[in-house]
């Protein structure tokens, strides 16, 4: 194939996946009289956003007195202050519109007697700068992410937002300049490669937890925004932080609410003990998730796991009354029985801590464009969602912030676009002459390949090794070993070999494009966490422990700064952290306690 | 559409799904208990496939009754599913 054989589609504005971010943003381009292309891996209401239970923070106030600065302080408080000041200001006083404006697209929130919308509590949500808690959750039951996506296609459809769906986006296109041009997608029913060439290209891609061996995400989530970023030269912030639950189930990854541990369940290593108990001698198994997570880690890195690789432990709730079972955890004890196999009132449930959430991504300002390390935006570029870095979620999320993170950024990059379209900062550039060249070589490379590795050992060689060497809980040489080991995963994923070379709904070839994804995501992650000697939010390290001159282990003088991982050399910078919000004074450093 | 065309796009809808678990039960699925079903079952789980999470979860959790016997057939085997 050469470039002229790939057909060019034209579009004002391309936006990369279709979950809450990128339906969002699409609101805005479409009914802001864009042409609009949306692609998406699947049909959008199947986008992961719909897993999101626990609902969206805003502080309407409807149940009890709230502000949006109060949000905002929590928020600082939860990223472990790497959050950008600005950017968490702004999201945290938009959040009352953009709920609101949902409200209107027809979300069914769940409403109080007179009819507002209801507010629950949630871990973290404070009122007066970290006084007591506050009900800032907005929910509709336990659906709010569906209903929030089913709410937000409705209205791209009534605006007349074209999608492309089962399209996989391959790759960016950016000419010397630098300037994003638009991408380059294959259509998985044809096998047909084109190019979407845009004045302006969004992504909202989500996040790519399935870098990790165990994970609550969805398959889906392979990072391939991240991906794309990257071989486009473009750097990827502070992909260190990533936050982990305790209790996922062993291999599968499904989570095992905390809610299993309140009735009373019970963490056990190989010898039948009650680990926790010297861990935490007085909340023991219901210690907070980090110190679960750590505890659980070192009984496996100290040989007292379990089963065959001794790689997990128990979660034991066969003291409890089956009855109690039955009636308090009925969906725990299917989720076991369908997912470990096992029930757990004869047996107990193995489980490991398990990657949820990415913090980092794609460095942007609060308008979603995405900005070069000097800050200066990249021309016809913008990102929203998971896959996106504001910073608004800092060294760790706070509960509920990312679907709000989906609505006011997705909503924000909307807005910007439509400005740099109207004031024509950014137009359709020419695209140069290569501009598929490097796609084109990796498909054909990827048909040629003969002798090479297999997709999916390849990707379970990269997740054990992201879960061992780059877990909840890290260790210095575990971390150097890592990136050791990435590098020769690299050259086996440079290598991948598929027996399918056939155009129409090649599955196997799909799966090859998505690891060439992970391994970016996972190799930024390794090389960034090794570098950060301190430990901060999610990213904790044994030898950086709590001491009284760096207390919970964080070192403000060296370390108060953002990653930026560039693909080229796998080379790390740093840059500051936003410390001025927009209107408000500064929320100064301050050891995060609980 | 060929049938490895017809098999690898239903492997798409089974394990590229919005929620982890159906992707491990849906791909479980459709590698050992897919390839013995008979026409009119393979035709139930197909539709199946085509339903979105959150109307399939109930089915299979058994809070809501399904449309017909086929399918209720094809749920009973979707619960019976375990992943290692
Ligand atoms: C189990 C679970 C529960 C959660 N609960 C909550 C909660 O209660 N509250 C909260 O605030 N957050 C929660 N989160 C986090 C939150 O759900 C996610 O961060 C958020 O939904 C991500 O939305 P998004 O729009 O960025 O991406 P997604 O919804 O993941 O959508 C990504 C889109 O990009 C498309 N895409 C990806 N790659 C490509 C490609 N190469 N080409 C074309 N399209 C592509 C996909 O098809 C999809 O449409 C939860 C997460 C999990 C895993």
């Amino acid at each position: 194939m050469s470039n002229s054989s790939i057909p060019v589609r034209k579009f004002d504005a391309v936006i990369v996946g279709a979950g809450g971010s990128g339906l969002r943003a699409a609101i805005q381009l479409s009914e802001g009289g864009l042409k609009t292309a949306v692609l998406s891996k699947v049909f959008p209401t199947r986008s992961h956003t719909v897993a999101a239970q626990g609902g969206v923070s805003a502080s309407l106030g409807n149940s009890e007195e709230d502000h949006w600065h109060w949000h905002m302080y929590d928020t600082v408080k939860g990223s472990d202050w790497l959050g950008d000041q600005d950017a968490i200001e702004y999201m945290c006083r938009k959040a009352p519109e953009v709920v609101v404006e949902l409200e209107h697209f027809g979300m069914p929130f769940d409403r109080t007697d007179e009819g507002k919308i209801y507010q629950r509590p949630f871990g973290g949500h404070m009122s007066n700068f970290g006084e007591k808690p506050v009900r800032r959750a907005c929910a509709a039951a336990d659906r709010t992410g569906h209903a929030m996506l089913h709410a937000l296609y409705q209205r791209n459809v009534r605006a007349n937002t074209q999608f492309f769906v089962e399209w996989m986006a391959l790759d960016l296109i950016r000419d010397e300049s630098g300037q994003v041009l638009g991408v380059i997608a294959l259509e998985m029913e044809t096998g047909e490669v084109v190019a979407f060439h845009a004045k302006a290209t969004i992504f909202a891609t989500g996040g790519a937890g399935r870098i990790y061996y165990s994970s609550t995400n969805a398959f889906i989530n392979t990072g391939d925004g991240l991906g794309m970023a990257a071989r486009a030269g473009i750097a990827l912030e502070d992909m260190e932080f990533w936050q982990f639950h305790p209790t996922g189930v062993a291999g599968a990854g499904v989570l095992i609410t905390e809610g299993v541990r309140g009735e009373g369940g019970i963490l056990r290593n190989s010898d039948n003990e009650r680990f926790m108990e010297r861990y935490a001698p007085n909340a023991k198994d219901l210690a907070s998730r980090d110190v679960v997570s750590r505890a659980m880690v070192t009984e496996i890195n100290e040989g007292r796991g379990c089963g065959p690789n001794k790689d997990f432990v128990l979660l034991d709730i066969t003291h409890l009354d089956p009855a109690t079972i039955m009636k308090r955890l009925p969906g725990i004890r299917e989720i076991s029985i369908q997912f470990a196999g096992i029930d757990p009132i004869q047996a107990p449930i193995p489980v490991v801590p398990t990657c949820h959430y990415q913090m980092g991504g794609i460095p942007t300002n609060f308008k979603g464009q995405v900005v070069a390390p000097d800050g200066a935006p990249v021309k016809g570029f913008y990102a929203a969602g998971e896959v996106a870095c504001a910073s608004v979620h800092g060294a760790n999320r706070l509960g509920t912030n990312s679907l709000l993170d989906l609505l006011v950024f997705g909503k924000s990059s909307g807005d910007s676009v439509i400005e740099d379209v109207a004031s024509g900062a950014v137009v359709h550039q020419d695209l140069p002459a290569d501009f598929a060249d490097r796609t084109l070589a990796r498909l054909n490379r990827l048909n040629t390949q003969t002798g090479g590795s297999n997709v999916n050992e390849t990707r379970l060689e990269l997740q054990r090794t992201m879960q061992k060497h780059c877990g909840v809980f890290r260790f210095k040489e575990m971390l150097v070993e890592g990136v050791a080991k990435i590098v020769e995963i690299e050259k086996a994923v440079a290598r991948t070999e598929i027996k399918d070379k056939s155009q129409v709904w090649n599955t196997a070839r799909v799966e090859a494009l998505e690891l060439d994804n992970l391994i970016e995501v996972a190799k930024a992650t390794l090389v960034s966490a090794e570098a950060r000697k301190e430990s901060r939010g999610a990213h904790v390290r044994d030898d950086a422990p709590d001491t009284p001159e760096n207390p919970n282990g964080r070192d403000d003088a060296n370390w108060h700064k953002h990653t930026l991982w560039q693909r080229e050399g796998s080379s790390l910078s740093y840059k500051p952290v936003t410390m001025t919000p927009l209107t408000v004074e500064t929320i100064a450093l301050k050891t995060r306690s609980y | 559409m060929d049938e490895r065309e017809r098999i690898n796009r239903l492997r798409w809808r089974c394990t590229r799904r919005a929620m982890l678990e159906m992707d491990l039960l849906l791909g479980e699925f459709l590698e050992r208990i897919f390839p013995t079903l008979g026409p009119a079952q393979a035709e139930a789980f197909i539709v199946l496939a085509d339903m979105e999470d959150l109307e399939l979860w109930p089915l299979i959790n058994g809070s809501r009754e399904c449309a017909d016997p086929v399918q209720a057939e094809v749920v009973a085997l979707l619960r019976d599913v375990r992943v290692k």
